[in-house]
């Protein structure tokens, strides 16, 4: 495993807040996947090693959670919230429109690898919808125009 | 009846220009002043002025507060954990949000004057993992309150200690559910746990006794041991008390977070005055009061019966416009108060169409332990998405109904109601739309808003 090793400190900062390490299990994969950008084969193993359980303890986290990849994405991902209080503002036409914006579909990556496009359940923010997360950041509103003017801020900065 | 005023106790400092989610700003503004005063106090005084408050649990079911903490096993001699549920995965529901990002300190607080009050030594805070910048602002505010001895190795020079540690969900529902929660801060796939034996209170996180309260219910017991349980208890209605933040989305003018005492407002004065009313050229015509598990209103429904008001029952006759939001108002009209997420559709939306979107929602939630929720919440799915996208049969409603019927009571956790809900009361309440959607529907062309 090849991890930076500001990674690896966080590791080894988490490990020993839960009396048991196997409670450790998500951060770590948060952080491998942050790292890395997924959760591949040999990661799995490696933080099974590390928590000391087998390693389709780890799997099967993998494969429940819906936040964990096994394959990489783009290099930005936009998630639109795809229930009900989006979806009565818009939101399945502004997932519409970012898909179009990338020539992709709901689940699938730009062309170019740069941009992964999902339609995701619930995100919280119900009174402002409908609500779109671009990486880590939150976007309220986002009707057809603001989903135009994200894209084109992506495609910008992806030009640089 | 007039307007009542919003009364903001959790919500005091949200969205007010100037305050910032660090240490310093909360100290300014009174902040860990209750926390001083409650470790002075003894932990079963504390535990009873919650009792007294009456508080009643935000995050869905409604469960007196100070019941479930009487409940916790203290005789074990295994620890106890506090597990703070900030997963906020109801759809309609997005309060907590608003106190992580905003008001951290606040909800700090509570859980520390809630873990002296039950000799807590370790909290764990749920955070659901769309909420990463949440995380964030948690874990820099613990940081600053550990350093200023609010929680960590010594508490306030008391000796006591108690750490409290964020924990991120991956992106799964049932997460929400106290057991699967549990299961999933085990390090496990989150699946609920059966009851009995698995009470948290007594067998929990790695088996020891675990409470397990939402984000807003905590901050709650820091206005509670300030003011005092007698006191709190007179905030809100009988049986309903203290306050209660309200987010409505959907088809209002004025969607939002509003707090309010409990029993306090109307569905009717809560959507027409606090939201001005529908958008423009609409009606209203149907409403889920609770988060969307909940079983749908429809406007232009009566209800009628006797309810007990004081020691005395006393009759009512409502529009769904004259229900109080609180607790046993919303229980006593066939739905619930649940998680406080108020969902608000207009004459424009299809109620087939609406489910359709809530049941493909389940369907992608289901954890898939039992089998009449796994095969029956996608087979709802499945039967509505056909009704939208394909042939739509007059006896689909009486269909869904029937795979309704067999989830609910079904299963080892809450989900099988919830995803059961809102079929059973969509086709209960707009069975004509269900009958004559396949007329009613655009032929070939997509609807205005589509919605599945």
């Amino acid at each position: 495993m090849n991890l930076k090793p500001e990674t690896l400190a966080q590791i080894d900062e988490v490990i020993p807040r839960y009396p048991r390490k196997r409670s450790a299990a998500l951060p770590l994969l948060h952080l491998v996947q942050e790292d890395q950008g997924y959760v591949s084969r040999e990661a799995i193993e490696w933080i099974a090693g590390k928590l000391e359980v087998a390693p389709i303890a780890i799997y099967e986290l993998v494969t429940f959670y819906p936040m964990f990849r096994q394959e990489p994405i783009g290099r930005r991902h936009i998630k639109v919230c795809r229930t009900l209080s989006c979806a009565l503002m818009g939101g399945y036409r502004t997932c519409r429109e970012f898909e179009q914006q990338f020539g992709t579909h709901a689940g699938g990556t730009s062309a170019d690898g740069e941009v992964t496009v999902e339609f995701v359940e619930c995100l919280a923010s119900c009174g402002t919808a409908p609500v779109v997360m671009i990486d880590e950041e939150l976007h309220e509103k986002v009707d057809i125009s603001r989903a135009r003017e994200l894209s084109a801020r992506i495609k910008a900065e992806a030009k640089k | 009846m007039t307007m009542p005023e919003q009364r903001r106790l959790i919500f005091k400092h949200i969205d007010e220009a100037g305050y910032t989610p660090d240490l310093a700003c909360y100290l300014r503004n009174g902040g860990y002043e209750v926390l001083r005063k409650a470790v002075q106090r003894k932990p079963e005084d504390l535990i009873d002025e919650v009792k007294k408050s009456g508080l009643r649990g935000r995050g869905g079911a409604g469960f007196p507060c100070g019941v479930k903490w009487t409940l916790v096993d203290r005789k074990s001699g295994k620890p106890i954990y506090l597990v703070v549920n900030a997963d906020e995965s109801e759809p309609g529901t997005f309060k907590d949000r608003y106190i992580i990002h905003q008001d951290p300190h606040q909800m700090i607080e509570g859980i520390m004057i809630s873990c002296w009050a039950n000799n807590v030594k370790q909290a764990f805070i749920y955070i659901r993992g769309e909420f990463p910048e949440g995380a964030r602002i948690l874990e820099r505010a613990i940081a600053e309150a550990r350093g200023a001895n609010f929680c960590g190795p010594n508490v306030l020079g008391t000796g006591y200690g108690c750490e409290i540690h964020v924990h991120r969900g991956a992106g799964a529902y049932i997460c929400g559910e106290e057991t699967g929660l549990i299961e999933s801060l085990e390090g496990k796939r989150p699946y609920p746990r059966i009851k009995p034996p698995y009470f948290p209170a007594v067998l929990g996180l790695y088996q020891c006794p675990t409470i397990v309260n939402n984000v807003e219910t905590l901050c709650h017991v820091k206005h509670i041991v300030d003011m005092g349980g007698a006191a709190y208890a007179q905030i809100g209605t009988p049986n309903n008390t203290g306050t209660r933040i309200l987010c409505v989305s959907g088809h209002v003018q004025r969607p939002g977070y509003y707090e309010f005492e409990v029993g306090k407002v109307t569905m009717g004065q809560l959507l027409n005055e606090v939201c001005g009313g529908p958008l423009p050229g609409r009606k209203f015509k149907a409403v889920i009061p609770g988060g969307s598990s909940a079983k749908v209103l429809k406007f232009g429904e009566r209800f009628k019966g006797k309810r007990k008001v004081g020691a005395e029952m006393a009759e009512y006759d409502w529009s769904l416009e004259d229900v109080p939001m609180d607790f046993d108002s919303l229980a006593l009209i066939g739905s619930m108060g649940g998680s406080g997420g108020v969902i608000v559709m207009d004459d424009s939306v299809s109620m087939v169409e609406a489910l359709g979107n809530i049941n493909a929602f389940y369907a992608h939630e289901s954890c898939g332990q039992c089998t009449p929720c796994r095969e029956g919440s996608l087979w709802m799915k499945r039967i509505t998405a056909r009704m939208v996208h394909g042939d739509a049969r007059p006896q689909d409603g009486e269909l869904l109904k029937s795979v309704a019927d067999q989830i609910a009571g079904r299963t080892i956790c809450a989900f099988g109601e919830a995803c059961a809900w809102p079929t059973q009361s969509f086709v209960a309440k707009f069975g004509d739309e269900f009958k004559e959607y396949a007329a009613l529907k655009t032929d070939g062309k997509e609807a205005a808003q589509p919605l599945v």
